[in-house]
């Protein structure tokens, strides 16, 4: 948070944003952890569920449920119409032209491998460049990698400023003719830094290169227009939008989907198999091969039905109202340290306490039913650049409230006493 | 919560865990591994230095870690410094056991003032997910008795 931003009185939560009506949707937050309870500060690493989004996975399986795309009987064209349905509702919330352009995977490691193993090996040569940032997770650095040493090509990191800031002029400088592919996250994991999305892409874009924005953090915190954004590959994973693990999102623009090579091989993804060769399927099955995660799926439609209907940019001022509040109570704590104060960042707050380690601390805060996370999450190129092996990461929802965060305060007030 | 959280953070931990005993490197050490648990990015080093009669004359560590592994490695290194190896594995082997059993049958005596000042890191039974804090620096140990470069909590 910048100066100005200290100073600012902070506000009473919109009234108009009725938390505690969307928290009782919730229903895990009514648990107790040791006796207390739950207070869930760990939704960067997987977001809690809503009833609507358990309810519409149960309701698959016992009204709708059948493989999809294959059979002709009345189960498998309602499964078939759930599933497409979600696939819709993706299109929508990222404002993509066409639904094929919405390929269903794993999660967002799965979208970025699938993107690499690709359009990597397709169409990238000896020598050129990929493009990183020293702030992506390592699902958006490893596939990279691999790509890289399979075909004899660059992979080049984009800093951060000491306050986690994205160095635009760095990223400039890093661009040339040879740069290929970009791959940089919308949203930190770690620090919270919303990168120039846009920009980036409009740069990278000017040298003939075709971007990827890793969204897996940023989907849950803002409106993304890909469109608008104008970017080439946009991934983001469904358990940390409310939905159920186990169903991931790529989007791709048409164009550059249809002329890459499948992903996998099997059932679906074929128009026609003979045992000398196979034609591919059209858009989007060609990369869906076998059976999908069909009730996975219909919940990450439920997920995006609920959070829409909420409102992206309702949410967004919700968290960003408390990230403010966090920030200013957790700065009250002697010995305090918050990593990545860069402006506009979304609702994730990591931080050190003295020299307590961050698995102490969550040990500790976890006692009094405060869920954090410790360690270095899977960015370590990234605690590196900090100069710390690990850091403790809170991390707000759209279901997370001031008495949350005091409750966090509280938690390390005691830890820093109890560790003396 | 407070009796879990005394049980596990016991004032000789948190002692050894903020200045801790042979934290240095072993200058004519006969052997040394790394040890990483990759789940939360702890590193240490452990040197040894082995007589030709399998003693060990010295043995220190470096790198950093929670207040648990950090203790861990510093009372290892106090108590195995003298023995042999096979009595510093020996050790290992009913470490682990105290860290992970509530039912640990005591073999004849064996050890026995050692695995006594060991018992105040048995709290971690309680958290299972602290027990390879526990054993990473030990689990190093033993690489380097055996000649191995690096020791993984995942191995």
């Amino acid at each position: 948070m910048n100066d100005t931003a200290h100073a600012m009185p902070v506000e009473e939560t919109n009234i108009d944003y009725d938390v505690e009506g969307y928290r009782r949707d919730f229903p895990i937050l009514s648990e107790q952890v040791h006796g207390k309870p739950l207070v869930y500060l760990d939704s960067a690493a997987s977001a809690q569920k809503p009833r609507q989004v358990i309810d519409a996975v149960r309701y698959v399986y016992e009204h709708e449920y059948a493989n999809v795309h294959r059979g002709v009987h009345y189960m498998s064209e309602h499964a078939t119409e759930a599933y497409e349905g979600a696939r819709t509702k993706a299109q929508k919330f990222l404002n993509a032209k066409h639904a094929h352009e919405i390929i269903f995977t794993r999660n967002s490691t799965e979208a970025i491998n699938l993107v690499a193993a690709t359009y990597g090996r397709r169409f990238l040569e000896p020598g050129d460049e990929i493009i990183i940032s020293i702030m992506e997770h390592h699902s958006n650095i490893v596939p990279w990698q691999m790509v890289r040493d399979e075909k004899g090509l660059v992979l080049k990191a984009v800093p951060v400023s000491d306050d986690g800031e994205f160095l635009i002029d760095e990223f400039k400088k890093l661009l040339t003719p040879k740069t290929k592919l970009v791959a940089i996250t919308h949203t930190s994991n770690a620090l919270g830094t919303v990168t120039p999305v846009a920009e980036i892409t409009r740069l990278a874009h000017d040298v003939g290169a075709k971007v990827l924005i890793d969204g897996s953090q940023a989907v849950v915190h803002m409106p993304v227009d890909v469109d608008a954004l104008d970017c080439d590959f946009y991934v983001f994973t469904g358990h940390k939008l409310y939905g159920p693990s186990g169903v991931g999102v790529l989007y791709g623009k048409e164009e550059i989907l249809n002329a890459m090579p499948p992903f996998l091989g099997g059932g679906e993804m074929i128009s026609r198999v003979t045992i000398e060769e196979s034609t591919w399927a059209g858009l989007p099955n060609k990369f869906e091969a076998g059976t999908p995660m069909i009730a996975q799926a219909i919940g990450l439609g439920a997920a995006i039905d609920y959070v829409s209907e909420i409102g992206m940019e309702r949410i967004a001022a919700h968290e960003q109202a408390l990230l403010l509040y966090a920030t200013q109570q957790l700065t009250s704590i002697p010995g305090l340290k918050i990593f990545g104060t860069a402006p506009g960042k979304a609702a994730v707050i990591s931080f050190a306490l003295g020299d307590a380690h961050p698995h102490d601390i969550a040990t500790i805060i976890d006692r009094a039913g405060v869920a954090c996370r410790a360690g270095h999450h899977c960015a370590q190129p990234l605690m590196d650049r900090m100069g710390v092996p690990a850091m403790t990461r809170a991390s707000f929802g759209l279901y997370n409230t001031r008495a949350d965060a005091d409750a966090l305060v509280e938690a390390l007030e005691f830890t820093r006493e109890f560790l003396g | 919560m407070l009796d879990d959280l005394r049980e596990l953070y016991q004032e000789v931990i948190l002692d050894h865990g903020k200045s801790p005993r042979n934290f240095r490197d072993v200058e004519d050490a006969t052997s040394h591994a790394h040890g990483a648990n990759p789940l939360c990015g702890d590193q240490l080093v452990v040197y040894l230095r082995v007589d030709e009669g399998g003693k060990i004359e010295d043995i220190s560590f470096v790198g950093k870690g929670c207040a648990i592994s950090v203790a861990s490695a510093s009372m290892m290194t106090e108590l195995v410094q003298g023995k042999t190896v096979v009595e510093a594995k020996e050790m290992f082997r009913r470490f682990h056991e105290m860290c992970t059993r509530d039912d640990v049958v005591d073999d004849a005596g064996l050890l026995e003032d050692e695995l006594e000042k060991l018992n105040v890191l048995s709290g971690v039974r309680a958290f299972p997910v602290r027990v390879k804090c526990a054993t990473l620096p030990w689990h190093t140990m033993s690489a380097a008795i055996e000649g191995k470069d690096e020791a993984s909590t995942e191995a």
